[in-house]
């Protein structure tokens, strides 16, 4: 039986997090030190050599963003760091398990990615829910500057930043990397036309790298290790180690953090302990909302970027959301579109239209216990028009599980 | 809770990327955003009333109406819909006799749907005030928020 591998989460549980004393002598801003110490062309190599994917949802190269920031300019006036810690897509927590119990690993994470681009201002833009959170990531900044770790000449070098924490409002769609940015300015939650990316021009139209926490967590223990560590944790495409969480029909919901590479039949019955008493797999939700849902046949894949994109799945933000043989399908469709229209923003006509549209159309399903025989068609139809025709991922996002049911659940419609 | 024209802005620097904070600093204090209190902001910012009211609009955080003693969000995440968040609900609103987006006249409860709230593993949940209450059955709505509450 495989094994959690704890390494963004290595000192979950083992310390204070509202210690800093605790963190560093846990080897705590000791990365940060080190990286410091380097160029900051050093460490993007690092990052790019670590292969790290964006733990956001997209699986980007974090090395690839860090080096097209730090390379949009090299005299412009101001840079910033954004951490999106507006974490939102249903059935994931792990970000909130980060702050709340490592939040000095965030800030770490955050001084180096800073250093590398050269960026002297950062934010974190947090779930405004998310209380306790922002409680404890408030005292970790305050007592970084005590100990010197944020403001003026960090470790001593030329280098100096500071964080500003900022609360979300209640909007899933500023959770989108562009919709953050209009946030951060004031403004309404609609998303922009890209490009330009921010990396080119981002917050108040300076170059921006916007990273998710478990991302940033993740980078302290990269730089202090190194990539060839790092690398070989993992698969190829996908390397390192993922915090998944885990709910539904099982017998222990939670968090896992483990090598990518491993099955969902690994994760459901290895670590959550398998299906509650009586209750039959069904389907499995990967993703959260904007994610995919499977049946049994996927169980034994890999579970990496690339490996579940074979199988029309996506990986997501590492949110697992097991369905019992009770459940309806086409009940479970209806709650995520609603979701959607709910939180559609209503800039672009395709998506606020189509959202109503899709809403309808599951309705008529769900009321009449089964839909006429062309009414996922129907709905995929309407769904990849969004998808072509909106500017932000809502809009892009409810063709992904609609794909997914009509190749693995197209008889429950 | 404190009178919004009472509430110290002199940590901001009027420019109006605050305006989201300022917002959120003025409900937080005095418990939602009288037509006053966004004056005020549009005052200390410069950016139009209209604007202000715009954006205080579009973000489902902001309230109009004060809230209730206890203020209870309801999660309606995917992970709690799957463990029966809609009847819990139900439940809630029977049992305080208000609905979504609603105060009760005696001032005690509010409630309000919110997205996934990340306590997917102790699903169905609501927060009351800051505090999450995990696992909830219709059951333990009655213990939680009293019995002879109901009130219109």
């Amino acid at each position: 039986m495989a094994e959690e591998r704890r390494i963004t989460l290595i000192n979950y549980g083992k310390i204070d997090p509202e210690s800093i004393s605790d963190y560093i002598s846990a080897g705590g801003y000791k990365a940060a030190e080190k990286a410091l110490s380097c160029k900051p062309f050093d460490i993007i190599e690092e990052m790019s050599k670590s292969s790290l994917r964006g733990r956001g949802g997209a699986g980007f190269s974090t090395g690839l963003k860090k080096k097209f920031t730090s390379e949009a300019c090299t005299l412009c006036e101001q840079k910033y760091l954004v951490c999106n810690a507006d974490e939102g897509e249903p059935g994931t927590f792990k970000d909130r398990i980060i702050m709340e119990n490592d939040p000095h690993r965030l800030i770490e994470g955050m001084i180096i990615a800073a250093y590398a681009i050269g960026a002297s201002k950062a934010y974190i833009y947090i779930r405004g829910e998310y209380y306790k959170s922002i409680k404890r990531l408030g005292k970790a900044i305050h007592d970084a500057r005590q100990e010197g770790f944020l403001g003026s000449n960090i470790f001593g070098s030329s280098f100096s930043t500071d964080i500003e924490i900022r609360l979300g409002a209640g909007s899933y769609l500023c959770g989108e990397e562009l919709t953050m940015l209009e946030s951060l300015e004031g403004k309404r939650g609609y998303p922009r036309i890209k490009p330009p990316f921010p990396a080119g021009k981002g917050l108040h139209g300076f170059p921006t790298l916007i990273n998710n926490v478990e991302t940033l967590a993740t980078v302290p223990v990269v730089i202090e290790k190194g990539a060839d560590w790092y690398t070989g944790m993992g698969t190829e495409d996908s390397p390192g180690t993922k915090i998944f969480t885990i709910s539904g029909d099982i017998k222990k919901p939670g968090f896992y953090e483990l090598e990518l590479g491993l099955t969902l039949r690994e994760l459901i019955y290895d670590f959550a302990g398998g299906m509650k008493e009586g209750v039959d797999l069904k389907a499995v939700l990967i993703g959260g909302a904007a994610g995919t849902f499977v049946d049994e046949t996927v169980l034994d894949t890999p579970m990496g970027f690339d490996t579940l994109k074979e199988k029309g799945a996506v990986l997501g933000s590492g949110a697992v959301m097991v369905l019992g043989h009770n459940k309806s399908i086409p009940g479970m469709t209806q709650s995520i579109l609603e979701f959607f229209e709910h939180e559609s923003c209503g800039k672009c006509v395709p998506c606020r239209v189509g959202m109503t549209q899709l809403v309808r159309l599951i309705s008529s399903v769900n009321e009449n216990g089964t839909g006429h025989k062309n009414i996922l068609d129907e709905m995929l139809t309407e769904a990849e028009f969004m998808a072509k025709t909106s500017l932000c991922p809502l809009g892009q996002s409810p063709v992904l599980p609609l794909k997914s049911l009509k190749r693995y659940f197209a008889g429950h419609f | 809770m404190i009178e919004a024209k009472e509430i110290d802005f002199s940590l901001y620097e009027r420019n109006p990327g605050e305006l989201i904070p300022l917002l959120q600093l003025v409900q937080r204090e005095s418990g939602f955003l009288s037509d006053e209190s966004m004056k005020r902001i549009a005052r200390f910012t410069g950016v139009p009333l209209s604007k202000v009211y715009g954006v205080a609009t579009f973000y489902s955080q902001f309230r109009f109406k004060p809230k209730g003693e206890k203020h209870i969000m309801m999660c309606r995440g995917t992970a709690c819909h799957v463990k029966g968040a809609p009847r819990i609900q139900q439940e809630i609103e029977n049992h305080l006799g208000i609905k979504e987006g609603e105060t009760s006249d005696d001032m005690k409860f509010s409630l309000e749907n919110v997205a996934c709230i990340g306590a997917c593993s102790l699903a169905p949940v609501v927060m009351v005030n800051e505090d999450v209450e995990a696992k909830l059955s219709p059951e333990r709505i009655k213990k939680l928020f009293g019995k002879s509450e109901k009130k219109k």
